[in-house]
């Protein structure tokens, strides 16, 4: 399998990310690999909840209508997908692909499955285990423990590849590893590249948010300015097998690629850039440049490699309350007083109804519901809208706020108008632990075609 | 003369748990400058006072022009259980934007 050059693209950056573009990449970015990444930390809490109502389910709710636009041209194409749609129960997302597969003109692929992320069963043996975020043990969050996942890494993805599969299907991977997993399949590099492993990891960390790279989140209309960001295109990367590195997107495609845009992706949800950690190396990014080597197109220098560490983390979730919401909107003269006087109405009919909430948050939308501080406020806009939410652990107590906000429309200031009631929402937190890589047995199933 | 981070440079904030983090870019080199010298950790954490009691950590990507700041306990909570708007803080990059900062020659030596 001794390749000099391969092509990675981007198809998807979030669970519900747009599927135009990752179809656009998939039929002109004349791709090798499609990776999509769409597991944010908490929604593999609530894919395994619906796994425990209906053992079939667990996977991405997307995952259907997705993979429907996907796989017929990608397969097409001979281009191998990679993807953690699995979520909660990847078996069952490749078992339901392979009932529809058919149906799309697909009916002939191998497909590896990614088992072994799931460690609730770990968790209930050490309840000692430290919390990352604040060191309390986490027996605490057990009795309420909803999912235990662990980020595992490229070489499972490798492995996966490595069967021959056309598709591999994983659960708890970590994003950057969804990308690197092929270039440890088609180079054959190894866990003492550090090199090698630190320029595939900053590749797959600025191609997991799909249009970030390639100017989304990033327009500001006479100040930077993003060519066609309707037509947003998604990221690809060049990759040899030396470690050579070059990002670029969909030909033909909206958007901008350049350094400014890279500088921003590299830093996003990074901390010390001298130690990302990942479950496959830890990246130092500290001296890392970009040069613009043609129009949309970047080539990746500095990247720095150490080990590996011995631990995987653990993302645990777990039921935290119920946030109950609502909105109210106030217009014309006086409308500030009268959001506010809308404010202390709710609160005290919350008060005499003997709920109380662990925390309740007062926005006034259009004034402070961001992030304004008290020497940024304006003038008195001409609409408002209030915003009250609260969290408790009494469901009713949840689902009374957007009632009592909603019933300002009849029962408070003048001129309430478009009021929403958002109801109560299960909260589910998440908290982190480390355990030893010992303790976690990744393995590729095969899927057989029934 | 001040001078807003906004005409100087972009950012863009990305979250993990309760912590944000918040990437300061210099369009270029004489922005560079004054970024480096005044945007300092204390200064973003004056104008955060509001949002969070800190900490405020900085790290220099001189290569880039760029800084990134990370700012712990300024998600309500983190992002499963704040009660925020945006409890991402995906629009806290453009509080940042508006922090004013001394221009290019005050400060120097006349």
């Amino acid at each position: 399998m001794a390749r000099d050059k391969i092509r990675i693209g981007c198809g998807a950056g979030f669970a519900d990310d747009r599927i135009p573009p990752g179809v656009e990449i998939v039929e002109k970015g004349d791709l090798d690999y499609l990776a999509m990444e769409c597991l944010a930390e908490r929604t593999i809490a609530r894919e395994t909840l619906d796994r425990a109502k209906d053992p079939s389910k667990g996977y991405t709710p997307v995952l259907l209508e997705r993979m429907e636009a996907i796989m017929p041209p990608a397969l097409k194409r001979g281009i191998k997908i990679v993807t953690n749609m699995g979520a909660a129960n990847p078996m069952g997302a490749a078992k339901v692909l392979r009932q529809h597969a058919p149906d799309w003109g697909c009916p002939d692929y191998t497909c590896a499955v990614v088992q072994g992320d799931e460690v609730t069963s770990i968790m209930r043996a050490h309840p000692e285990l430290p919390l990352m975020e604040d060191g309390a043990p986490l027996e605490s969050l057990l009795p309420r423990m909803a999912s235990a996942n662990a980020y595992l890494g490229a070489d499972i993805v490798a492995e996966g590849f490595s069967t021959g599969a056309d598709l591999v299907i994983t659960g708890r991977v970590a994003d950057p590893s969804l990308f690197l997993g092929p270039m440890l399949h088609a180079f054959g590099w190894s866990y003492g590249d550090f090199q090698r492993l630190a320029n595939g990891t900053l590749a797959g960390h600025l191609l997991e948010c799909s249009g970030q790279l390639t100017g989304g989140c990033f327009a500001d209309p006479g100040k930077k300015e993003v060519e066609d960001l309707a037509g947003l295109g998604y990221p690809l990367a060049d990759v040899w097998a030396d470690g050579r590195v070059e990002v670029s997107k969909t030909p033909g495609s909206g958007g901008r690629l350049d350094v400014a845009t890279c500088t921003e992706q590299l830093l996003y949800e990074m901390h010390d850039p001298s130690a990302y950690i990942t479950p496959d190396c830890v990246l130092d990014a500290s001296g890392v440049t970009f040069r613009q080597i043609g129009k949309d197109r970047v080539a990746l220098d500095g990247a720095r490699g150490k080990p590996r560490t011995a631990t995987y983390k653990v993302v645990v979730g777990y039921f935290d309350g119920y946030m109950g919401s609502g909105e109210m909107g106030f217009s014309g003269i006086n409308a500030v007083a009268r959001a506010k006087l809308g404010i202390e109405v709710v609160k005290e009919r919350l008060r005499r109804r003997g709920l109380s909430y662990e925390e309740m948050r007062i926005d006034l939308i259009g004034m402070n519901s961001l992030h304004a501080n008290v020497s940024s406020l304006a003038p008195e806009p001409y609409d408002v809208r209030l915003r009250i939410a609260a969290r408790t652990t009494d469901k009713k107590a949840a689902e009374a706020v957007g009632a009592e906000v909603r019933s300002l429309h009849m029962q408070g200031p003048t001129g309430a108008g478009g009021g929403i009631n958002f109801g109560a929402r299960q909260i589910l937190a998440v908290k982190s632990v480390l355990i030893p890589r010992e303790w976690v047995k990744p393995e590729i199933v095969m899927e057989k075609a029934a | 003369m001040s001078i807003l981070v906004y005409d100087i440079a972009h950012a863009r904030a990305g979250d993990k748990g309760n912590t944000s983090n918040i990437s300061v870019t210099a369009y270029d080199a004489a922005g560079w400058e004054v970024l480096h010298r005044e945007l300092t950790a204390e200064r973003v954490l004056a104008h955060f006072r509001h949002l969070t009691p800190g900490p405020v950590r900085r790290y220099e990507l001189p290569q880039l022009r760029a800084l990134n700041f990370v700012i712990e306990n300024a998600l309500g909570g983190g992002v499963t259980r704040s009660l925020a708007i945006d409890p991402h803080g995906k629009s806290l990059s453009a509080l940042m934007l508006t922090i004013a900062l001394p221009g290019h020659n005050e400060g120097q030596a006349a």
